[in-house]
């Protein structure tokens, strides 16, 4: 042990060699890497789902292009299916494990995590759940079709789904991937209160790495009940129990609460790394300090509170009593005051800044204002008066993906453009970087402006082919429209990756800070060595993350870790 | 040698410490969603007491009796391990263990009787809570006990005796839960 630490500062954990190194290794950097790149593996996945039903939607009936037809059953698999792995295997194991591995001890000036071999289980349970999730789509009678709430009784009953084997795997998929994340949950929250660097104090935390741990401690509250539930849901499935069948004294609207109170919060969830990475980038590239830095901190943790108190507002009209249904607008409506007030933090960040509109700024901006359209739209479905109208239309659809989309698509592209440079050590073209940002955001808007549309018509949520209705298949323009959108953007993604490849084969060195930024991880080289720093020089700080253009100084930033 | 982030404790309170307590939250609010679904069902099905009749309320008095000792050996374990004596916490895990194991031996008895009965897992309402909840506590005991096994032969070589506290938390947890499991499932009738 003496002889290894003699080797070298940055050698001083010896971990597994060569091609092993990329699969079997505790570095936070690597996990980080193994999430991302699953995350965008299974995006693709998800996106090509999108792809194949929304031009069934257009062309009802006709062969896809790289798909063929697609069966009623098919088409049901592919909403379902679509629905949970852009939620559980993009949003979460991007935003949150991803980021989260790689930021956490890089900002807080630690050379990992507190428990290596813990991220590493996570990550391996994670995949596993990931390989499940595929292999559910594949098996006799085809992936589950009974949508990504699984309501029983038509995710409990085989007779109704019709696939008995694609239900059961969907379901034990899910549950693997929360345990997943109760690992990596664990990990992020001990990490952070116990291993900052020498001097960072509470409120010298940077703002991404508070809105993690929060999401992870809520996720972590909101979603043991739902854990319960899935055994129950997996007992009603496999051994014959009658927990969601009211003829045998079972109660279906049991699931919906503790679906739902998880699935509330996990909204929350995937919203706060993404408020976070907003902060961390608007603040860079206006060179100004977050306006309210503490505020910041306590709304975050005020809404993760609020969030577990709403609900019961996707139960409007499942027969919940109306008593109740008032007091959960109530709370439900409460809820949009803190996210409007970041919004508005965030504005008051960029007030007199020296605003610089590189790629991952574009992102940034962009995040707010899609997700307010997102937000606004979210009061009419609060409100339950509106919902009876609204519930399992394409205005809901529509609302929340006004939400998803700048969270998980939107909210991603901001941080890796921003942290690209740190974790490949070049820089990204910013041309391509321009011409994907916008061939993303225009035909975004086309997609899901024409579905609220449609939702207002009456267009109900989940129908195979919408020809049979007379009244809502002469609205089939702009069903056409939105696929249509939706394929000129899935096109403009092939810039990305081809931005990506191009950059990390032969892009400008990054140097350290290319962005001029304060943060700790801009401290060391780009991309970070094994243990971050040189184990005799870890960091130490001395001020908050957010020091831009203090008067009296040369430069317009002030990194954390320098005295004085 | 161990990442310097292990070595840190910006809090003051050790990690391996803070970690567990976070894992009981965890823990807590699954239980806490099994027992207040069962706890609604149960107030909405009177019925269900003439189900909850048919278990044994001695041998689950028993059991509690069992698994409050086993958690008094993991506090003598604890109390070993904090002077340094790592074999006689270890020994105190052992007891511990076999605490469980009785615990388990009298579980698997008193289920093949009621299922003996036809008072099986689908035999109603009641008997699936039953069968749940008490399993998903019979998993953690089963876990837990693994785990004390490999805590307690490192513990015999005086290797990583803080893990004697940490596995002793968590056993307290487990006795907890069957604190609220025993009334709820067998005292109310």
């Amino acid at each position: 042990m003496a002889e290894a630490a003699a080797v070298g500062a940055h050698e001083h954990h010896h971990g597994p060699q060569g091609i092993l190194k990329y699969i079997w290794s505790t570095d936070h950097k690597i996990i980080a890497m193994q999430y991302l790149f699953t995350g965008m593996f299974m995006a693709v996945i998800g996106g090509f789902m999108a792809y194949v039903f929304r031009m069934q939607l257009a062309f009802p009936g006709l062969p896809v292009p790289g798909y063929g037809v697609v069966s009623p059953g098919e088409y049901n698999a592919l909403v379902t299916n679509h629905g949970t792995i852009m939620i559980f295997w993009v949003a979460m194991p991007v935003l949150i494990a991803a980021f989260g591995n790689f930021l956490i001890p890089l900002m807080i000036g630690a050379d990992d995590m507190v428990f290596p071999r813990i991220n590493r289980l996570s990550y391996q349970v994670f995949l596993i759940s990931a390989i499940l999730i595929l292999v559910s789509l594949f098996v006799e009678g085809g992936g589950f079709g009974g949508a990504w709430t699984a309501y029983p009784p038509l995710s409990s009953v085989s007779d109704y789904n019709l696939t008995k084997l694609g239900s059961s795997i969907w379901l034990v998929a899910v549950a693997l991937e929360f345990v997943a994340f109760l690992l990596g949950g664990i990990n992020f929250i001990v990490t952070l209160m116990n291993a900052r660097a020498p001097g960072m104090k509470a409120y010298d935390i940077p703002v991404v790495v508070w809105m993690i741990v929060i999401a992870s401690i809520l996720f972590m509250l909101s979603v043991g009940p739902l854990i319960a539930g899935a055994v129950m849901l997996l007992f009603d499935q496999t051994l014959g129990t009658g927990f969601y069948d009211p003829t045998r004294g079972g109660d279906p609207i049991l699931w919906q609460h503790l679906f739902w109170f998880f699935g509330h919060p996990e909204v929350y969830v995937v919203l706060l790394p993404a408020l976070g990475i907003t902060a961390e980038i608007i603040t860079t590239f206006s060179r100004k300090k977050l306006f309210g830095y503490k505020i910041v901190i306590f709304t975050a943790v005020a809404t993760g509170v609020l969030s577990f108190f709403v609900w019961a507002h996707h139960q409007f009209i499942a027969g919940i009593d109306p008593r109740m249904a008032n007091i959960f607008t109530v709370t439900t409506l409460l809820i949009s005051v803190p996210i409007a007030e970041l919004c508005f933090v965030y504005i008051a960040t960029l007030y007199g800044g020296s605003i610089r509109l590189t790629t991952p700024m574009l992102w940034a901006l962009a995040f707010i204002g899609e997700f307010l359209i997102g937000g606004v739209t979210g009061i009419f479905l609060g409100a339950s008066g509106a919902d009876i109208y609204f519930h399992d239309t394409y205005f809901v659809l529509a609302h929340f993906h006004y939400t998803f989309f700048p969270i998980a698509i939107i909210g991603t592209f901001a941080a890796f453009t921003y942290w690209f440079p740190k974790m490949f050590g070049k820089m990204m073209n910013d041309t391509l970087g321009k011409i994907h940002f916008w061939g993303t955001i225009i035909p975004f808007n086309f997609i899901f402006i024409p579905l609220f549309v449609l939702g207002l018509g009456g267009q109900h949520r989940r129908i195979y082919n919408y020809q049979n209705f007379p009244e809502l298949a002469e609205m089939q323009p702009l069903r056409v429209l939105a696929t249509g959108a939706l394929i000129v953007m899935l096109v403009f993604q092939f810039v990305f990756f081809w931005n990506m490849f191009k950059s990390w084969r032969s892009g400008e060195k990054a140097g350290k800070n290319p962005w001029k930024a304060n943060t700790l991880e801009w401290t060391t080289d780009s991309p970070p060595p094994h243990g971050n720093w040189p184990a005799d020089d870890m960091p130490k700080v001395y001020r908050g993350p957010y020091e831009y253009s203090v008067p009296g100084r040369d430069d317009d930033y002030w990194p954390q870790n320098i005295p004085g | 040698m161990k990442p310097i982030a292990t070595t840190r404790s910006a809090t003051g309170i050790p990690t391996g410490r803070l970690a567990i307590w976070w894992v009981l939250a965890s823990e807590v609010v699954i239980f806490g969603g099994l027992l207040a679904s069962y706890l609604m069902h149960r107030l909405g099905h009177p019925e269900w007491a003439n189900a909850a009749a048919n278990t044994n309320t001695w041998i689950g008095a028993f059991n509690t009796l069992v698994l409050l000792s086993s958690s008094f050996t993991a506090v003598l374990a604890h109390n070993a391990a904090e002077m340094g004596d790592g074999k006689k916490a270890a020994r105190y895990l052992v007891f511990t263990i076999v605490g469980a194991l009785i615990f388990l031996l009298v579980k698997s008895f008193e289920w093949y009787t009621e299922i003996r009965h036809g008072y099986t897992i689908t035999a109603n309402g009641f008997w699936s809570f039953y069968y749940t909840a008490a399993g998903l506590h019979a998993a953690h005991v089963i876990a837990g006990a693994i785990i004390m096994g490999f805590i307690a032969k490192d513990a015999a070589k005086g290797k990583e005796l803080q893990r004697v506290e940490l596995i002793g938390i968590y056993w307290h947890f487990v006795d907890v839960v069957w604190i609220f499991l025993f009334p709820l499932l067998y005292i109310a009738k």
